[in-house]
């Protein structure tokens, strides 16, 4: 079968044109200009659904030594609801509910945000518990000034509480 | 599923590249391609280990070193790594395109379909950890997307994507991320190659040395023309704004900001498993296996060796007969080709102890009897002057379109399926001249049918046409279904070389030994 060379050059130039625009073109706009993302981030296990109860000593005679505990804690938690406002406007918002066979794990919370750049005031709500009366057990609030393309990270420590990173 | 609308673009395409590259045609190639633009990756690769830094801190001013400060080498290499890559992934596309407008993935032929679509996805995650290791802001983008991806999972536990917020990243994550892209990943993309081939005969994994030459030309040049480079460096507080994807690798990144992570994995494996199930969906096919006489085998083993499917295997006689060998067919693996019946040198016409005619190995469907009952109507069927018999595959265009009324088409499953001793026994009982007219030249339904025919006219393989044989008497001229006016031109030009030759002709037929040149083919 003949072989035509010049032909042959054209065809590699469009194989070259192709390959060399899709390797890198058409450019994808992931996040549109002068805007920012808040992302809320956090692992974090809700609070026991009952109390731990004291184990009386009767109740512990008749346990095997190695068995006995001066607590019982029912391993069932709480889900865990977390509300994020910006400019006490409902940004983002989630039930988690525990993980696991028993209900018992932590929750992993990971939500996310485009807003537009520039300041805001945020309004983070977090209710970890069944047990409690008000609606929400954490909350925190804070200013931010949020420049085009910043990732706002919020993460939580049961300890100090919510973070802006 | 497959529409006559794709096949016929799909052939024109396809012509076009024959008219350019002839024998060469990338179309005929996309798999030995593949396998050479993976020895380019592979080269440049190593050559772009040396120079790499495996670490947070360090792999992006290590590509950036390699890209700009021995531009004439690294970037190069860089380069060709990325641009090899790409082709790969646009000849595995094409491969499987062709395979599906050509209906090369039903029956028998469903394994090598099954186990190459994963192939696919197995290069594209290659690719995408090699984007992370340069650590700039598109491997950042990948990155977290990925982690998306793998968080909606149930598989995993905790959050991965919440690794890439806090800064949690080390030195660790690079050499996973090292330890799959050089060895973990091309080791499982080696295995499962090996599967994807495993039911195939005869494979050839390197494409013809002008292709191949040309191909690394052309990346050579693109690499040169436009290097690769980076996006600017990963910085987790910031998020990617634009970025310049390779579309070859990831296309289904951006689905994720239209999309969840969980609608994308459903459209992914939705697509993966429709893929895999095309060889059982209608229209399906399935031609019954060759059996074997084991009173007409004589093990020679030549149906072994020509089978393009490893079909056929070889095992110590069990009939007593006095012969080393007998052959057996894995009727699972048959494609039906009959490919084996032209290599068995029972299946010759001239016979005639046995009212019926008997071979070797036989397809149930068309029986070497039915084709000498069919060669033999056809040539009774010829009237008027130079007759020509043709001998078409059902693959390749209906020869019995061309039909008058001295001209009859027969057709076989494959060109191949015809003994040579075949050719002899038309000419000799009427027909002026043979046209085999198998598949486009350097194409093949059933991979080597032609390729084989042509070698037995010539003389080049098993069982051969005896060299007394006119050649000038055949001409091969292969076709596909839409190439009606092909094979019209070499039916006229031949009709009309017979005609202009035949006083010359016949004194050739006379003498022994005639020329082996075919030369219309």
């Amino acid at each position: 079968m003949r072989k035509r060379y010049p032909l042959q050059i054209l065809n590699y130039l469009v194989f070259m044109s192709l390959v060399g625009y899709f390797s890198s073109a058409p450019a994808y706009r992931h996040l549109p200009e002068g805007q920012a993302v808040v992302v809320l981030a956090f692992s974090h296990a809700g609070q026991h659904i009952e109390p731990c109860r004291v184990v009386s000593a009767e109740e512990q005679a008749k346990l095997a030594p190695n068995m006995r505990r001066p607590t019982e804690c029912p391993r069932a938690r709480s889900p865990v609801k977390v509300e994020l406002l910006m400019d006490d406007q409902p940004l983002l918002k989630t039930v988690a509910n525990p993980p696991g066979l028993f209900g018992d794990g932590g929750v992993d919370i990971f939500l996310y945000a485009t807003v537009p750049a520039g300041e805001h005031h945020f309004t983070i709500r977090m209710n970890d518990s069944v047990r409690i009366k008000e609606e929400y057990n954490h909350t925190y609030e804070k200013t931010a000034q949020l420049a085009p393309a910043q990732l706002l990270f919020i993460d939580f420590n049961p300890e100090t509480g919510f973070l802006f990173k | 599923m497959q529409s006559a609308p794709i096949k016929r673009a799909y052939l024109a395409l396809e012509n076009w590249f024959n008219y350019s590259f002839g024998s060469w045609n990338p179309l005929y190639h996309l798999g030995t391609l593949t396998f050479f633009f993976f020895w380019i990756v592979l080269v440049s690769g190593i050559y772009l280990f040396i120079f790499f830094h495996g670490s947070l801190d360090g792999a992006y001013d290590s590509v950036e070193r390699i890209t700009h400060d021995q531009w004439y080498a690294g970037g190069i290499m860089r380069s060709l790594h990325r641009y090899a890559s790409d082709a790969a992934i646009g000849c595995i596309i094409l491969h499987m395109f062709r395979e599906f407008a050509l209906d090369r993935h039903h029956g028998a032929r469903w394994y090598s379909w099954f186990t190459g679509v994963p192939l696919l996805w197995m290069v594209v995650t290659l690719g995408i950890t090699g984007y992370w290791l340069v650590w700039d802001q598109l491997a950042q983008y990948i990155a977290v997307s990925s982690a998306h991806l793998m968080d909606a999972l149930p598989i995993f536990f905790g959050s991965m994507a919440r690794n890439f917020l806090e800064g949690a990243l080390s030195d660790r994550f690079f050499i996973l991320i090292e330890f799959l892209h050089l060895l973990g990943q091309p080791m499982l993309l080696v295995f499962a190659l090996w599967f994807h081939v495993r039911r195939l005969s005869n494979v050839n994994i390197n494409p013809p040395m002008g292709l191949a030459i040309g191909s690394l030309l052309a990346l050579l040049a693109l690499s040169i023309a436009k290097p690769a480079i980076s996006h600017a460096p990963a910085d987790l507080t910031v998020v990617p704004q634009v970025l310049n994807l390779d579309w070859f690798y990831l296309n289904i990144y951006p689905l994720l900001d239209y999309w969840s992570a969980g609608n994308v994995w459903i459209l992914t494996i939705g697509i993966t498993f429709l893929l895999m199930l095309l060889p059982w969906l209608p229209p399906r096919k399935a031609g019954a296996p060759a059996i074997v006489n084991l009173q007409y085998c004589d093990g020679c083993k030549q149906c072994f060796e020509d089978c393009p499917f490893d079909a056929i295997s070889v095992q110590a006689r069990t009939d007593g007969a006095p012969h080393e060998h007998e052959v057996v067919v894995d009727g699972a693996l048959c494609a039906a080709c009959g490919i084996c019946v032209g290599s068995c040198h029972s299946s010759n016409p001239f016979r005639k102890a046995e009212k019926e005619l008997k071979t070797g190995i036989d397809m149930p469907q068309l029986p070497v009897d039915e084709m000498r009952k069919r060669t033999i109507s056809a040539l009774d069927s010829m009237e008027g002057d130079v007759k020509i018999i043709i001998f078409g595959c059902q693959h390749g265009f209906d020869v019995t379109k061309l039909g008058s009324n001295n001209t009859v088409g027969v057709t076989l499953f494959c060109s191949g399926m015809l003994p040579p001793s075949f050719i002899e026994y038309a000419l000799r009982k009427g027909a002026e001249g043979v046209i085999i007219a198998g598949c486009r030249h350097a194409d093949c339904y059933f991979r080597f049918g032609n390729r084989w025919m042509e070698k037995r006219i010539k003389g080049e393989r098993p069982p051969v046409l005896r060299s007394k044989v006119d050649r000038k008497r055949i001409v091969i001229q292969g076709g596909a279904e839409t190439d009606r006016h092909v094979i019209e031109v070499a039916l006229n030009d031949f009709r009309q070389y017979l005609m202009d030759s035949r006083e010359n002709r016949h004194s050739i037929h006379t003498e022994p030994g005639g020329s082996k040149e075919i030369p219309h083919a």
